[in-house]
Formats: structure tokens, C-alpha cells, sequence
């Protein structure tokens, strides 16, 4: 069976930790950085990358554009 | 082919905006200037031209929409009078500021506030030193003809892009209203999409290019150094212009004792009134300033030797006077003479003036 | 599967349009301009518009929408964007014009602009901002704040008998014969984001058909003017501003 795994990169510097992305994520994939950017912004990383499956809302929803999406279908083994 | 015409002074701007290739008007009716547009819309010339006119809801609109032509890199004009103009000053002050060519024309009737409809020159002020907010200026071209609110149109537009500055032609109610012969120019044919992008694709919105950077029309610029700095680049213009510009004519000045200086209608009385003094002995001349900015102050210093007085004629209540005596620094005498709300003042009356403030006071 | 072998470049399914610039966007954290910028940049990329598309920023926060998005622009006076989109839509009759207008810019300031030039049925595209606030200077009162909604200059509310009802200036529009497509959307959610940009694209569609003007209200939260987080913000507009700016199409001719 197909399986759909995602990943997303952050462009960290640009991040303004609105967390907008956090409560977009249908697969709880996303959290708000303990530690913070330049500007002192806790800023977007997937906390939990596993269950991304690159569907990109957190990107569409970003105020900032600083998401980039990654998709790819693999064969699930295992 | 030129040719001949009869016609109003508000008909010659519109005949010679067609003429002269102007690609857009936008303007709101008031008296009286109002035969600007409906000569052009009895005209049609964007049938013949191309050229766009466009009655707007009210001046700013019409301001406004001269701002976004003007930043397209279009030969754009709007017209009205002095109420109509006291609206356009926020256009005008952001036209200044974003560095755009435009032709501005104002048919002044007497104020404050509503006023009357009769002619006046009482917005002097509004024009050279600025009506709206901030350190610009326009170049402001005073006609005393309807040859000249002919001629200056083109003149105004050849001027706004030289120095990419908008320019006005300050009229007043009598030249817009009068009747004169005048030789109109040949069409000249607006320039093509493609010109205007060759010759203005450098800072003009005509659509951003792979092999260019965005164009921004605008006045903004938060940061207060670089405002400085293109406050300062504002002024080097505007010296230029002074440098450049000035234009004026000198009438019977040769062996003048006494110096008249009058605009625009003023001084088309005053050439009556020299003509009344003389046959009196009274040797006077005049200068009549074309340029309101820049001012011809250094025609007028030039004069300082010879002259024991001068009299600064016009329908206020004594504007440009001040420009006069600035030039003039004390070294002779300077007095106005002056009629406002829309009277026009007679030769007689100047002449009587000339005596009594100049010569006798 | 490891992410740096999900990470490549053929694997990219989203990412910033070109149209963008890279500049960073001035707006604070969680701003509705941010969204409603890209899709606009997506837009005129997909549409492959960019050379022939020309933008008129308003005075508000997005009086610097010029640094976004790499297309030219003009800069209006407080307002007066239709005034000024009017005159190139005249003199450059095939380029695709569009204004970018808050509600204090455009339902306050700038109401007799936006009237007639929808009215006379400028071949544009209105995108208009209602987050009920003056967000440049400080979070005033506008047009579009709701009826007992505190902002600086209604510190107890909105007191409708002083300062009459919100103005839904979206509903006049669409009663306009010049206007050919009215719609109020917004940008809060995924899905919500999509239809704004289905909605943006029609209307980027009808200029290039020259059927008329498009108006686009996009309900939009201003968190630093609500004195909220961008999530709560979202959530209070939901609650509050949909009721009274219900969502949908107006007009579609």
C-alpha cells in the first residue's frame, strides 16, 4: 500500500513564530521552537515529522511564505 | 498644417492638448474654465487621436487620475478653477513628490472660499510657494494671450518632462474667457506604447520586464535620511529650474524712470495704462514675469539702476509684490496697486496709482 | 524514510512564487496582508500575467506592498487608488490593474473613489481589507468596526448612535452595474485560503476579459489592533466579524 510521507523546511530567520501553521497542520506535525531566531521569534519546526504528509496547509496559511513543502509516495514497508 | 483660429482661451488648451499628442484628460466642470472639457468632449479626439478624456466624480479624483497617468509615463492634464484647484493640492503635492510630469491648469477666479466667478489672480500664493504640504514646487507658466494658453500647453508639457516636475499654467478668468485670433500649431502625434516605454520604461508603471526591475511610483520613504537626501536632489532640481526657466517679457522699459510689473491679464491693462502715462510724460515701462516660478527676480534687479520706482499690479490683495520686493532688497521703492473679488482695475486707475504711490508718495 | 531523502528538489510541492520578493514583510506576525499577498502573487505567476499586470498600494499597512511583490506598482494618496487605477486602466486598456485598499482607505476616506469607479465599471480588480481597524496608525476606529468593538479612538466600544453602524460597503458595491463579480472571502484557514485564491484568480479572469470590476473583500483580522494572538484572532473573527460580513459570492455576472 502507497503511503504518503511529507516533510516541510522552514526559513528560520524569517519565521515571525505566528503559529498560524501550528493549528493548520491537520497531523499535529508542527510547534513553536523553545529557543528563538535573530529578531527573538520562537519560530516553526515539526516537532513531530513523522506524520507529515506534505499537504502544504501550513505553507498556504503562512503570512510570511517561509514554508516549503516536500511530498514523496513511498511503499510502505513495514 | 497651422492655421488660423478664432476661439476662447479655455477652447486653445483643449485644441492645443489634442494638438500637441496629450494622451489623457481628467477633469470636473467649474466656472470658469468649464469650455476646457466640453470643447474636448465636443471634439472627440479619441476618435482622432486616441486621446483619453474622462469627466471625473470631483478635482481629487481628477488629480488622482492625472497621478496615475503621469506614472504610466502619459502626457496627462487636468484643468480648473481656483476652488477646484484648492482640492487638487493633495494631488499635486504627491505628484511633486513621486517625481511626475503633468500639465495643471488654472482659470483663477476671485476667493476666498466660494468667492465669485469673476477673474482674480489672488491664488499667486497657492501656486509658487506651494499649496500643498512640503518643500516642492512647480513650474508655473502665467499666459497673457489665447495664443499663449495655446502655445503653453505644449510648452508646459515639453517643460514637466524635461524635469519630470509638474508644471501650471496659471490663466485667469478673462484669458480663459476671451476671444482671440491664434495660430495653431501642427498635430503632433502621441507617442506609442513603445515610445513611451523607450523613453520613460526607466521609472514609468508600463508593466515590469524580465530585463528590469520593478518601477515604484511613489512619495513615501520612512527613512529619514534618504527623505533628506531626496528632499535635497528635490532642490537641486528646482535651482536648475531657476538657472533655466525663467522667462518674462520687457515693454517699453528703454528709457523707463518707472517700473511696472504685472501677470497674465494685469498686464495687458498695464500696457494701456504706459500708453496713458507717457502721453502724460511719464516715462514708464513694464515687465510682465511668464515664468511666476521661476520669478525673474535678476530682470527685475537689472532694472534697479534705472528706475526710481516700481508698482507690482495685480488682482489681489498684493502677492507677488512680495517676489518683487525680495528682488528688489529696499533699494528703490516697491507698492502694489490691486483690485480684488473679481473687479478688474482700468488703465486710469493704474496710472492715478503710479502717481500717487510712486511718484508723488 | 529519512527526511533528507524527502527533502529534494524533485520532491518540492510548495514553495515561494517568484512573483515574490524576497524581502521581509514588515506586517506583524500572523497578518492577513502577508496571506492575501502571496495568493496574489501566485495568481499573477499562474496566470503568467507579471509583465502586464500594474498595482496601486493604498495608505495603510500595505502602503508598502510595493516591496513584495515584483511587479510595478503606484503609490496612492489616502483613497484615491481607483482614482489612479482609472487612469491607467484608461491609458493602458490591456494591462491587468488592480487596487489593494484597507477599509479605512477605501470605505472612509477613499468611499466616493471606489463608488464611481466601480460604478463606471474601471476593467479592475478591487482586493479590499476589512479588519475593522486603522492598523498603521494604531488601531482607530474604521468604517467596518463592529458595533462595540474597543479600539483607540472608541476606548468603550463602538457607540453606533455617535458613529452610526459598520458599514458594509461591499453590499453597495454589489448593487453597482459596473461591477461584474462581488464577493466577500477570507484567509484564516487552508480551505479558506483556496477559495481566495479561486475567487482572485476570476477576478484577475474578468480583467483580462474586460467585463468589469471585480471587487474582492477579503475579512481579515488585525491582531495587533485587536490586542489578540493571531490564532485567537482568528478564532474572534469567526465568532464576530462572519455574522455580520457573512462570506460568499455577491454577484457573479
Amino acid at each position: 500500500m502507497a503511503k504518503v510521507r511529507g516533510a516541510i523546511v522552514v526559513d528560520i530567520e524569517k519565521c515571525k513564530g505566528c503559529g498560524l501553521c501550528v493549528v493548520a497542520c491537520p497531523s499535529k506535525v508542527i510547534d513553536l521552537a523553545k529557543e528563538v531566531n535573530g529578531k527573538g521569534y520562537n519560530y516553526a519546526y515539526m516537532s513531530n515529522p513523522e506524520a507529515c504528509i506534505g499537504c502544504a496547509n501550513c505553507a498556504i496559511v503562512c503570512p510570511d511564505t517561509v514554508i516549503s513543502v516536500y511530498k514523496v509516495k513511498t511503499e510502505a514497508n513495514a | 498644417m497651422a492655421e488660423l483660429k478664432l476661439m476662447k482661451g479655455n477652447e486653445a488648451i483643449a485644441e492645443a492638448a489634442i494638438r500637441c499628442g496629450c494622451d489623457g484628460y481628467f477633469g470636473y466642470p467649474i466656472t470658469p474654465q468649464s469650455e476646457v472639457m466640453e470643447t474636448l468632449m465636443a471634439r472627440k479626439p479619441w476618435e482622432e487621436t486616441g486621446m483619453v478624456v474622462l469627466q471625473a466624480e470631483s478635482e481629487v479624483a481628477a488629480i488622482n487620475m492625472v497621478y496615475g497617468g503621469a506614472g504610466c509615463g502619459k502626457k496627462v492634464m487636468t484643468s480648473s478653477s481656483s476652488p477646484g484647484v484648492s482640492l487638487k493640492q493633495e494631488g499635486i503635492t504627491y505628484i511633486a513628490g513621486a517625481e511626475l510630469p503633468c500639465l495643471v491648469v488654472n482659470v483663477v477666479r476671485g476667493g476666498p472660499g466660494l468667492g465669485t466667478i469673476q477673474p482674480a489672480q489672488s491664488d499667486y500664493f497657492q501656486a509658487t510657494k506651494g499649496g500643498g504640504h512640503g518643500d516642492y514646487r512647480l513650474i508655473v507658466l502665467a499666459p497673457a494671450s489665447v495664443q499663449e494658453m495655446y502655445d503653453f500647453v505644449d510648452l508646459g508639457f515639453e517643460l514637466a518632462f524635461k524635469y519630470r516636475n509638474p508644471v501650471q499654467i496659471q490663466s485667469d478668468g478673462v484669458i480663459g474667457q476671451m476671444m482671440e485670433k491664434v495660430t495653431v500649431g501642427e498635430f503632433k502625434p502621441r507617442l506609442t506604447d513603445e515610445e513611451v516605454v523607450k523613453r520613460y520604461g526607466s521609472w514609468a508603471t508600463t508593466g515590469k520586464t524580465a530585463n528590469r526591475d520593478r518601477n515604484i511610483i511613489t512619495s513615501l520613504d520612512l527613512d529619514a535620511y534618504r527623505q533628506e537626501q531626496f528632499n535635497l536632489k528635490l532642490q537641486r532640481k528646482y535651482k536648475e529650474i531657476e538657472e533655466k526657466e525663467v522667462r518674462f517679457e520687457k515693454i517699453a522699459c528703454e528709457d523707463a524712470d518707472y517700473l511696472l510689473v504685472a501677470y497674465g491679464s494685469s498686464s495687458r491693462i498695464c500696457q494701456k495704462a504706459i500708453e496713458i502715462a507717457r502721453e502724460k510724460g511719464i516715462k514708464v515701462g513694464l515687465l510682465r514675469p511668464i515664468t511666476l516660478f521661476p520669478y525673474p527676480t535678476k530682470a527685475i534687479q537689472a532694472m534697479l539702476g534705472q528706475v526710481k520706482g516700481i508698482l507690482a499690479v495685480e488682482m489681489s490683495a498684493g502677492q507677488m509684490v512680495e517676489d518683487v520686493r525680495l528682488a528688489v532688497e529696499g533699494k528703490v521703492k516697491v507698492q502694489h496697486y490691486g483690485r480684488m473679488g473679481g473687479v478688474i482695475p482700468t488703465p486710469n486707475e493704474i496710472v492715478k496709482a503710479l502717481e500717487e504711490q510712486i511718484i508723488n508718495g | 524514510m529519512d527526511i533528507k531523502d524527502i527533502i529534494k528538489e524533485e520532491n518540492l510541492v510548495y514553495s515561494k512564487t517568484k512573483v515574490l520578493t524576497d524581502n521581509v514583510m514588515h506586517y506583524c506576525p500572523g497578518c492577513t496582508h502577508g496571506v492575501v499577498h502571496k495568493i496574489l502573487a501566485e495568481v499573477i505567476d499562474e496566470l503568467n500575467i507579471q509583465e502586464k499586470t500594474i498595482g496601486v498600494t493604498p495608505v495603510g499597512c500595505a502602503v508598502l506592498a510595493y516591496n513584495y511583490l515584483h511587479i510595478d506598482w503606484q503609490e496612492a494618496a489616502h483613497g484615491r487608488a481607483p482614482a489612479v487605477a482609472t487612469a491607467i486602466n484608461r491609458l493602458y486598456p490591456e494591462k491587468y490593474v488592480f487596487t489593494y485598499q484597507g477599509d479605512g482607505d477605501l470605505a472612509s476616506i477613499g468611499a466616493a473613489e471606489i463608488i464611481h469607479a466601480c460604478n463606471r465599471g474601471e476593467k479592475m480588480l478591487v482586493i479590499f481589507i476589512n479588519n475593522g481597524i486603522y492598523g498603521m496608525t494604531g488601531g482607530q476606529m474604521a468604517p467596518t468596526t463592529l458595533e462595540g468593538m474597543p479600539t483607540s479612538t472608541s476606548p468603550y466600544g463602538r457607540d453606533v448612535k455617535m458613529t452610526g453602524q459598520p458599514l458594509k460597503i461591499t453590499e453597495l458595491i454589489a448593487q453597482l452595474p459596473g461591477t461584474c463579480y462581488v464577493t466577500r472571502q477570507a484567509a484564516h484557514t487552508p480551505a479558506a485560503v483556496r477559495k481566495l485564491k479561486k475567487a482572485i484568480t476570476k477576478a484577475f479572469d474578468n480583467t483580462g476579459k474586460k467585463k468589469g470590476t471585480s471587487f474582492i473583500e477579503v475579512v481579515s483580522t488585525c491582531n495587533s489592533g485587536w490586542k489578540l494572538s493571531p490564532v485567537k484572532s482568528n478564532e474572534w473573527m469567526v465568532e464576530h466579524m462572519f455574522p455580520y460580513y457573512p462570506l460568499g459570492d455577491m454577484k457573479d455576472e
